[in-house]
């Protein structure tokens, strides 16, 4: 009996694990070996008749593009910038909201609201109704001020996704700051405030290290979404004007449906893949130890 | 409450307006949407905005005649509780080996896993549809829930695991000492613990699916469209029908949004991750 719980135990472990690895590793591996396979032979899906191995050329035709350096630029612009608007005003609401006043529960509702809208409503609802130059609702409050309205998908198109993007991502990060922040101290805080700590020093020295972890958290979850934002580029510029909000997300889609390329798309994906470790090993090193 | 110097009454007015006007200003374009779902299309352009109008209910019969919304929402909800379910079946008892069983490796197993989903959908695009069409499973609600389990996996894991990881070691270890088998271990001790943790996951994991719209625009269309691919079929006419728009939205949106105001608390403390102790 003793011999089968000992056996059992080493071995049901790793048998409750199978499920998951095997097919999240199939999940990876799978597509990776087939991406990996295109992105080496001619495969255009309007040439059936050229194939063939043709080495790397397909990476040099994608990395030689010249919308490829400006989207991993707007990549990495779009992901810094949605983390640190998010991250900071997030942060600033939750602080906000977190002693008790007249309706807190109600205004915890508004604000979680835009976390739930899918991505494509949230594009069209921005496109539409918010930054139409004519009939848009920040072009009636330019008016309004007696300025001229922005036309913003057209004079500030990265901007704008950035906007709409952190619309949808500050009520995430403002909700885990928020639960974060109930669990803090209070008696600590109000023995820092009798000592004559200043607000900006309990922020430093109590908040912020308190929240060291949660931020971590909302980091790492955000970079995971925002590497990869598809459907708000999508349904709204295109990518456009010209490759002004085109990502290493959309530049690949362009090559895959747009130009039929199978395989410039397939190294495109793979650079894709580099990119996204890169970033994850940064930040593994940045916060991964508070993560534990 | 206590008598910290944030209480005075001015302070409070003035924290009062304050949180009452962000939350307004972040709410407004959902108040504005929902506002214009129940205007003709001429009240909806009109400038300045209307605010006072007779609503009519046309929009979501036009909607409805044109695009079938059942469908495509009993599109929704199959994909989304489906894959929810099976994404913890299979989540569930890795997340529970790696909290009670940790080796030297489970924290890179868990990054592992982790970086499968920084991996650029688009990535991941061609090989899926390829196989897909090739075993003609494009367009049925069949691939998109294998792939909305997959890509919500990662973090499913990983929630649970931080949840599993705060019910203490002694209880399950007291339980099986008196003899229970695993079974027993599963149904009294693990479930009602870990209730609170599957249940935030697969709240998140609900959202999420439903949500998803890269897949689902690729993927499925006709047939398996879900609600993302019905509202993204309204973007193609340049503006003129945002009254058409704003309801196909609003549909799209409402069931989500109000069941996340339900499940609100217990979705914040599935999300925090294990930040929170």
């Amino acid at each position: 009996m003793a011999e089968h719980t000992r056996a059992g135990s080493r071995w049901l472990p790793r048998i409750l694990m199978t499920p998951a690895v095997a097919t999240l590793f199939l999940w990876m591996i799978v597509p990776l070996v087939m991406t990996i396979y295109f992105s080496v032979i001619r495969y255009n899906l309007m040439q059936p008749d050229q194939t063939g191995f043709v080495g790397l050329m397909n990476y040099e035709f994608f990395m030689t593009d010249s919308d490829f350096w400006p989207a991993i630029w707007n990549t990495l612009v779009l992901l810094g910038s949605v983390v640190l608007i998010t991250v900071f005003f997030g942060f600033a609401i939750a602080l906000l909201i977190n002693d008790p006043f007249p309706g807190q529960g109600f205004v915890r509702i508004l604000l979680i609201s835009p976390f739930f809208v899918m991505p494509t409503v949230n594009a069209l609802l921005w496109k539409h109704m918010m930054m139409n130059p004519v009939y848009g609702v920040l072009a009636q409050i330019w008016t309004f001020f007696g300025l001229q309205p922005i036309n913003w998908l057209t004079d500030y198109p990265l901007l704008s996704i950035i906007i709409m993007v952190s619309w949808q991502w500050l009520p995430f990060a403002c909700l885990i700051f928020m639960t974060a922040l109930q669990s803090m101290d209070r008696e600590q805080l109000e023995a820092a405030g009798m000592d004559g700590a200043t607000y900006w020093q309990k922020l430093w020295y109590l908040y912020l290290p308190h929240m060291a972890r949660s931020i971590s958290v909302v980091i790492m979850i955000e970079v995971i979404f925002l590497l990869s934002i598809f459907a708000e580029i999508y349904t709204t510029t295109s990518g456009g004007p010209g490759n002004a909000s085109t990502n290493l997300a959309f530049l690949i889609f362009k090559q895959a449906q747009l130009s039929f390329d199978v395989g410039v798309a397939s190294a495109g994906a793979l650079l894709a893949v580099v990119l996204a470790n890169i970033v994850a090993v940064f930040l593994i090193r940045m916060i991964g130890k508070n993560l534990d | 409450m206590q008598s910290s110097p944030n209480s005075s009454p001015q302070k409070l007015i003035i924290r009062t307006i304050a949180a009452w006007l962000v939350a307004l200003i972040l709410f407004f374009p959902l108040l504005f949407l929902a506002f214009t779902a129940f205007k003709t299309e001429g009240q909806a352009i009109a400038v300045p905005s209307l605010w006072v109008f007779t609503p009519t209910l046309e929009n979501f019969v036009e909607v409805q005649e044109r695009s079938n919304y059942m469908h495509f929402a009993w599109n929704s909800i199959v994909t989304s509780v489906v894959s929810t379910i099976l994404g913890l079946l299979i989540a569930a008892p890795a997340a529970y080996s790696m909290a009670f069983s940790p080796t030297k490796r489970t924290k890179d197993i868990l990054m592992w896993m982790l970086s499968t989903k920084m991996m650029p959908a688009v990535g991941a695009l061609v090989p899926i549809y390829v196989m897909a069409q090739w075993a003609h499973l494009l367009d049925t609600k069949f691939i998109l829930i294998i792939v909305f389990t997959m890509s919500n996996l990662p973090i499913m894991v990983w929630m649970l695991y931080t949840h599993f990881k705060d019910i203490p070691h002694e209880i399950l270890e007291a339980s099986r000492m008196d003899g229970a088998t695993l079974w027993d271990e599963f149904r009294h001790v693990l479930l009602p613990l870990g209730m609170g943790g599957l249940a935030s996951t697969g709240l998140l994991c609900l959202v999420l699916a439903w949500n998803e719209a890269f897949w689902a625009l690729n993927l499925g269309s006709a047939n398996a469209g879900t609600l993302a691919t019905l509202v993204a079929s309204y973007s193609s006419p340049e503006g003129l029908f945002w009254a058409k728009l704003s309801a196909a939205s609003l549909m799209a949106i409402a069931p989500i949004i109000v069941f996340g105001w339900f499940s609100q608390k217990q979705l914040v403390q599935g999300m925090t991750f294990g930040a929170v102790k």
